[in-house]
């Protein structure tokens, strides 16, 4: 059982889940996730590292609450306890000197930016945020991401907050003036891979993290395959970062489908046991 | 109470007893136990058709050489409790392998009444004696040797990890047990169907190893989360034991493979067994409940995804095997059950495509006719295909069972392990790998094979790992 130190909302239904587990914190890196199962009759799910605390041998995890799992999730807080946690997962993030990097974050992924932002920006990157969002309630760990970069450009989709725009109108203008070393990009499918047409032309190295569905999460069960350059890759243990260019995204959202009606069942259910919230 | 003397082998020409099952149309359509288990009585009847054979040959054709007559002259005695100790001398799991082995090819293969009657059968007994000691509590605990302080290091907890820290806990050892999972027992928990391994019985074998002492560890990939150098050197572990399995799923390199409701024969039953799918949504994890199935394999993966998809609901499950019926490696038990069942075989048939609809889910297969030609290096005839017989129908679910490949998160995580090309570990038959002080053994070693040979893995391991550190560490390869 893994106990829960904090757990506060960011932001309406952004959550950051704050537990005590000291080996995960010991071995985490930029990049990696783990697994969560909320309790016994739980699903596993995979959550990113969104930061680490050697000392205090804590965790922390940024989570929207979407669906039945994630609601669950963040309804505990101290006192309680998750049933099961695994990590770290997946391949960290190769930190080097690109000389000047962009991380566009969308949504819930300004949470797994921030660690690889940090390390990039510790390895002598200058460091260009794009953080998007819907609206300006929806922002969060604004100072902390703008903490860690030289720029940091706020974008929403209605204009409460900094520019009125999508992601990819100020990763454009900033591929058109500088010479970019690489570009990071993690949030909904459908913005990454956005960011990833906008970035071929330029030719630059892009990632992205995705966001398979998953079960184990150590290559036994083979549910998070992606296609990468023509390749079939498992998100688990060859990701989460691919190369985004060559992704192949219509199957990566594809097969993200193939659960939507037991989603909803299980929601459903899930509201009509527990109230609304 | 039948009471025939155990040998006079007058009994041997009467039948093989049969096992009382639930009806093919109910069954079906649950989860529980098709075999329902012999009586007292039926045990007792089947035990006395043995000859005792003054050179046992059931005896050589099982892996783990199980005391066969002397346990079959037990349960024809009716001392149920003895018999069950009998077995236990060298086999750990009676009540899991009594249920799961193959017993064609291996014990009941060998038996001398099979070459003009019916085998005597062994499995059913075997079963028998430890669901009997189980229910009726009469477990005698095993007798632990005096602590030694030294620690050890089981990876995985599988039926050899399982094995291993069964062993090395009565020999005196302090035993951790790590596994990745949530939930201990390996295949036997997330692979194996409930309707054919009720997942109690391997609790219960878990908990006995608890209650000698065993730390499980659970959530714990070791590679990842920690690593077999650490568990050396930071941890203190004096021996490791790496029973990882082969749970990498291979896929079958055609088009269409990665369009949703594709998944391999690991997803479907790690969806449907250890996250207990099957009881959605009192269960938060779904299992896709395909209405019309197509399985390709023909192994016991196979069948237990071919047999969970019906019982998940399908009004039509087909097993698409690429060899004919007498290649599908499944055991027969299995096969025989599934077609009860009415899942349907297509068999010399090869999938060449699946075929996706607008929203990128499967909705077709296309499959060629095939023809068996010269036997290959397996030794298997050949599967060539047919030019001109392409043939498609609809599926909304394809579940892979196509074998699987090792694992590569620890063997990729540990210093100077040596590794086959394929990526299994290398070890000696006593299990000692490249790496002094690492034993290994099961599907990591040999590549995907039974229960009942990676428990034999785990026992000789354990008892090399013995010598090892009584003798003070003394040399390696
Ligand atoms: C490597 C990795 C890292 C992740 N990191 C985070 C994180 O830091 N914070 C966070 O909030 N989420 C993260 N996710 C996504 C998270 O795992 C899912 O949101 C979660 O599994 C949904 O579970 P649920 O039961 O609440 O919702 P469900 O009922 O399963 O789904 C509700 C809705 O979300 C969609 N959905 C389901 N699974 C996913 C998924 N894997 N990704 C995107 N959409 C999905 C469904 O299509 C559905 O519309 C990550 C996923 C991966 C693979
Ligand atoms: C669906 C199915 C049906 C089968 N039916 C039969 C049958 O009827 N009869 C039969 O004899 N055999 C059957 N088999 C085969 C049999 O189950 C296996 O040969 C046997 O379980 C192998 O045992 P093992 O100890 O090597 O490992 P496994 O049972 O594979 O267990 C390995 C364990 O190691 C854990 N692990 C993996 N990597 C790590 C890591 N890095 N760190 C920590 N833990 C890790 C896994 O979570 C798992 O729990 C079947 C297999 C499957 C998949
Ligand atoms: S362990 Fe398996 S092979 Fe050996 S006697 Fe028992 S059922 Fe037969
Ligand atoms: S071979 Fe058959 S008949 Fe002979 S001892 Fe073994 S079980 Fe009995
Ligand atoms: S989640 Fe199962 S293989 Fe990646």
């Amino acid at each position: 059982m893994i106990p829960i130190v904090s757990n506060r909302e960011l932001a309406p239904n952004i959550y950051e889940m704050v537990v005590e587990n000291r080996i995960l914190a010991r071995r985490a890196r930029a990049g990696q996730f783990l697994i969560v199962m909320p309790d016994d009759h739980g699903e596993r799910i995979p959550l990113t590292i969104a930061d680490y605390d050697v000392e205090a041998g804590t965790v922390t995890m940024v989570i929207m609450a979407i669906g039945t799992s994630t609601r669950k999730l963040v309804k505990l807080g101290p006192g309680d306890s998750l049933y099961a946690m695994l990590g770290p997962l997946g391949n960290a993030s190769e930190i080097e000197n690109y000389g000047t990097v962009i991380m566009v974050a969308g949504g819930v992924g300004a949470a797994p930016i921030y660690p690889i932002a940090r390390a990039l920006s510790e390895a002598g990157n200058r460091v260009i945020t794009i953080q998007g969002s819907r609206n300006k309630g929806l922002l969060f760990w604004v100072d902390k991401l703008a903490s860690v970069s030289s720029e940091h450009i706020i974008t929403t989709d209605d204009g409460s907050f900094g520019r009125k725009a999508l992601v990819t109108e100020p990763l454009r203008e900033l591929l058109e003036k500088e010479t970019v070393g690489c570009v990071y990009t993690i949030g909904p499918a459908i913005m990454m891979k956005f960011c990833a047409e906008t970035v071929r032309p330029f030719g630059v190295r892009t990632i992205a993290s995705l966001n398979s569905i998953m079960i184990d999460g150590t290559g036994m069960c083979g549910g998070c395959r992606v296609r990468v350059g023509g390749e079939t890759k498992f998100t688990c243990v060859d990701g989460p970062e691919f190369d985004a260019l060559a992704i192949d995204w219509s199957i990566a959202t594809a097969r993200q489908k193939s659960f939507c009606e037991a989603e909803k069942c299980s929601l459903d259910r899930y509201i009509e046991l527990n109230g609304t919230k | 109470m039948s009471n025939q003397s155990p040998s006079d082998g007058s009994t041997a020409r009467i039948g093989r007893t049969p096992m009382p099952e639930q009806d093919p149309k109910v069954r079906a359509r649950n989860f529980k136990e098709v075999p329902l288990g012999f009586t007292p009585d039926m045990a007792m009847r089947e035990a006395s058709r043995c000859l005792h054979c003054k050179k046992p040959l059931c005896r050589e054709g099982c892996p783990v050489g199980v005391p066969i007559p002397d346990f079959l002259a037990l349960v024809a005695k009716g001392d149920f409790a003895a018999a069950a100790e009998k077995v236990k001398e060298t086999n750990a799991l009676p009540a899991v392998c009594g249920r799961v082995c193959p017993q064609e090819n291996q014990c009941e293969g060998r038996c001398l009444l099979g070459k003009k009657f019916e085998p005597v059968a062994i499995g059913r007994c075997e079963r028998f004696v430890a669901d009997y000691q189980r229910e009726t509590g009469r477990i005698s605990v095993p007798k632990k040797a005096a602590s030694n302080g030294q620690k050890i290091a089981v990876v995985g907890a599988g039926p050899s990890g399982l094995t291993v820290a069964g062993d090395m806990i009565l020999a005196g050892y302090e035993v951790t047990l790590f596994d990745a999972l949530h939930k201990p027992g390996g295949v036997l928990m997330y692979g194996i169907p409930e309707f054919r391994l009720p997942k109690a019985i391997v609790e219960a074998e878990i908990a006995s190893l608890e209650k000698l002492g065993v730390e499980i560890r659970c959530n714990s990939l070791i590679g990842k989360t920690i690593t077999v150098d650490e568990l050396i050197r930071d941890e203190g572990f004096d021996a490791v034991f790496v029973g990882v399995g082969a749970g990498l799923p291979t896929f079958l390199g055609i088009p269409g493979e990665d369009l949703g409701n594709v998944c391999s024969a690991n997803e479907y039953l790690t969806r449907s067994n250890l996250m207990k799918g099957y009881r959605f949504p009192e269960y938060d994890t779904p299992v896709i409940r395909g209405k019309n199935v197509c399985v390709v394999g023909g192994g016991n993966v196979a069948m237990d995804a071919a047999r969970s998809a019906l019982r998940l609901g399908a009004d039509t499950v087909k097993i698409v095997y690429r060899r004919s019926e007498a290649e599908l490696p499944a055991r027969a038990e299995e096969v025989h059950h599934a077609k009860e069942e009415g899942v349907e075989f297509l068999l010399l048939t090869n999938p060449i495509e699946l075929l996706g609809d607008d929203r990128g889910q499967v909705r077709a297969m296309r499959v060629q006719k095939m023809e068996l030609g010269e036997p290959d290096a397996s030794g298997r005839r050949r599967p060539i295909p047919i030019p001109g017989s392409e043939d498609e129908f609809d599926t909304d679910l394809v579940v892979i069972a196509a074998g699987s490949r090792a694992n590569p998160v620890l063997t990729h995580h540990t210093e100077n392990l040596e590794l086959s090309k394929k990526g299994y570990i290398v070890a000696t038959e006593s299990g000692r790998t490249s790496k002094p002080g690492v034993w290994a053994g099961g599907d990591i070693v040999t590549g995907a094979a039974t229960v009942i040979l990676a428990m034999g893995a785990g026992r000789t391991a354990s008892k090399d790992m013995d010598t090892w550190l009584k003798s003070g560490k003394e040399g390696w390869l």
